[in-house]
């Protein structure tokens, strides 16, 4: 039981990885209805500047305090100079542009940073693990990643809802035409959307850094993770990558812990590890599969 | 007419082309070219079935490369099997391993195509920015799938040894391997413009550029997007058997969805709905990439920002410029 537990809250913590990066993501995807594969890129630049800076003056904070302009700045450039020329353009020229968007970070990072992974320690006052049960002892660390995660997601609601941007933001995302006669900078707003997009990105690199290794391409293997969870979701949807993060967090680490247990009490112990092992792997795949049959635009489409 | 006549010029140059090249690098003993372009005509095969549905059929698939592993995983296995003697399945019937070509390719092609009926069915109930996505991540899945396959390898895939049997060709001559992708390659470019002539294929054209009008003159277009789609997965599972052998080599590489974006890459830098610009684009792409690595192992970093402004600047693609005429569904 408490094995479970354990395992929920890692489910947990994954979760809400995947929300930070998924709610950049389906921002851009829903407002500016642009398709952008470089999100990953960001996740990753984030993750090298917290390493690098945490490496050279020993404080993760720091670190974390470069890293978000880093990653937020980036963003915004890669908007200013190439996104913004897509806007108008059809989704395969967005997916080409993006696609050598991502070639091109990926490279950069293995020129300055080289092949080899870096490793990001875990800052000292985060260190200790605490018993949340009796007999269930849990890494603060992870913790504290949940917590920032449900801050991120209270500070969003609250800009979204409660402030004169997020306002101009949905508006944006029904009527641009509307909003620009309306006298709002358009191109302005776009470009903030999109950094606080990749913002939310590099933060979600930055918490996975002490957990995964930082190392060139580890944007993409979360990317992909993201889609599933906006295609679950909804494009667009801010409730929808909340749902869908939990989901496929939570699906796919108790599919990995338990499937095997599950598994071996029906087969032989050498079929049952390798069907399970395959079968974890594409869990979260066949639960996007099943949501699509039932629900082709996802948990909470954000235009219907 | 005389835009026609530039068209044919081009394309009966790029055939010549790609007839003698062996010929002259063989007496130019650099025979290392022939094993080069094999490969260029195999991904552009590929590429120009990816082409029938990002150019013809208007569906962006970014999981192309699954059904070129696939094919090339049918071929490596029945080649494991026939190598270590043992039967592929032994319920509910014996199915032995084998390495001739005149077996293992249908099957790969036929097995890709059972896969993209799969995948497809279920991928094309949505539209835009979904359809991307999920092609992505089933492509993905199948990735992780043949990367858990620990007997085939996993991570790190199963070499072959040699190439598959052909009554009367010697495959793992690289001049008779290099004679028989190209016998392919134009049997499926025959294929595929018989297709897109077709009524089917206007179907399907007529599908990309207006979708509600099609369904208002009563057509089920769900149905002939998804055998455009089977056709589409079969032609690249074709792609992949003809990999697998010329590489002698297979792992879960090749349906990366990195993979996925090169095909695409090809079919845009030579012209989307173009049909033998593909090929072309897949020329330029690997050609490109060869060069660049002569002179240094970062040559993505150049690859990326050129392809950048490929999309940004160059919207016709290298075969319009040559043939100077639009694309079909420009």
């Amino acid at each position: 039981m408490l094995l479970v537990i354990e395992q929920f809250l890692n489910g947990l913590q994954l979760g809400i990885t995947l929300f930070l990066m998924s709610a950049g993501l389906t921002l851009v995807f829903g407002i500016m209805q642009v398709i952008n594969l470089a999100h990953g890129s960001f996740y990753m630049i984030g993750a090298y500047v917290c390493a690098t800076v945490a490496a050279r003056t020993g404080s993760f904070l720091l670190g974390l305090a470069a890293a978000l302009p880093a990653a937020a700045f980036t963003g915004m450039l890669v908007e200013f100079i190439v996104l913004r020329r897509l806007y108008k353009r059809e989704h395969l020229d967005q997916v080409l542009a993006t696609f050598g968007l991502i070639m091109f970070f990926n490279e950069l990072t293995r020129i300055i940073w080289g092949r080899q992974p870096l490793f990001l320690d875990v800052p000292p006052w985060l260190s200790d693990s605490l018993e949340l049960l009796p007999g269930l002892i849990y890494p603060v660390y992870r913790l504290a990643v949940i917590g920032v995660g449900i801050l991120v997601a209270l500070a969003l609601w609250y800009l979204f809802s409660r402030t004169r941007l997020g306002m101009q933001i949905r508006a944006g995302a029904s009527n641009r035409d509307m909003i620009s006669a309306l006298g709002v900078n358009i191109k302005l707003l776009y470009t903030l959307v999109f950094g606080l997009g990749t913002l939310l990105a590099g933060l979600a690199g930055v918490m996975a850094g002490p957990i995964l290794a930082v190392e060139a391409g580890m944007g993409e293997n979360i990317l992909i993770l993201t889609f599933v969870v906006i295609v679950i979701g909804g494009i667009g949807s801010i409730r929808g990558a909340v749902a869908g993060a939990l989901l496929v967090g939570l699906v796919d680490t108790l599919g990995r812990a338990f499937l095997p247990t599950l598994f071996r009490l029906i087969f032989q112990s050498a079929t049952a590890d390798a069907a399970a092992a395959s079968l974890a792997s594409m869990a979260i795949y066949i639960l996007m599969a099943a949501i699509l049959v039932w629900k082709p635009k996802g948990l909470f489409p954000a235009h219907s | 007419m005389n835009q026609k006549n530039r068209k044919i010029s081009v394309i009966a140059g790029g055939a010549l082309l790609l007839l003698l090249l062996p010929l002259v690098a063989v007496l130019l003993e650099e025979t290392y070219f022939i094993s080069l372009f094999s490969r260029i005509i195999i991904y552009g095969l590929a590429a120009v079935s990816l082409d029938l549905l990002l150019g013809y059929g208007g569906m962006i698939s970014l999981g192309h490369a699954a059904y070129v592993g696939i094919g090339a995983y049918v071929v490596g296995i029945f080649f494991y099997h026939a190598q270590e003697m043992e039967p592929i399945i032994s319920i509910p019937f014996i199915m032995h391993g084998s390495e001739n070509a005149l077996l293992v390719l249908p099957l790969a092609i036929i097995i890709s195509g059972f896969f993209a009926l799969v995948i497809g069915s279920l991928c094309l109930r949505t539209k835009g920015m979904h359809f991307i996505m999920i092609t992505l991540a089933f492509a993905q899945m199948i990735y992780y799938f043949f990367v858990s396959l620990e007997k085939y390898g996993g991570d790190d895939g199963l070499s072959l040894y040699s190439r598959s049997s052909l009554p009367g060709l010697d495959l793992s001559n690289d001049l008779h391997f290099y004679y028989f992708c190209l016998f392919l390659l134009i049997g499926f470019l025959f294929l595929v413009k018989r297709t897109v002539d077709s009524r089917f294929g206007l179907v399907v054209r007529g599908g990309s550029n207006n979708e509600r009008r099609l369904k208002a003159l009563g057509i089920n277009i769900y149905r002939y997007k998804l055998v455009c789609f089977v056709i589409a997965g079969a032609g690249a599972g074709l792609a992949g058997g003809l990999l697998a052998n010329q590489t002698e080599y297979i792992s879960p590489g090749l349906m990366h969805w990195t993979l996925s974006g090169e095909l695409m890459v090809m079919v845009l830098l030579g012209g989307l709905g173009t049909l033998f610009g593909p090929i072309l684009g897949a020329a330029v792409f690997l050609l490109m990439e060869e060069t660049l690595a002569m002179y240094t192992e970062h040559w993505m970093v150049f690859m990326g920002p050129f392809l950048v402004l490929v999309v940004i600047f160059a919207k016709r693609g290298l075969f319009g410029l040559l043939t100077g005429e639009q694309n079909n569904n420009g």
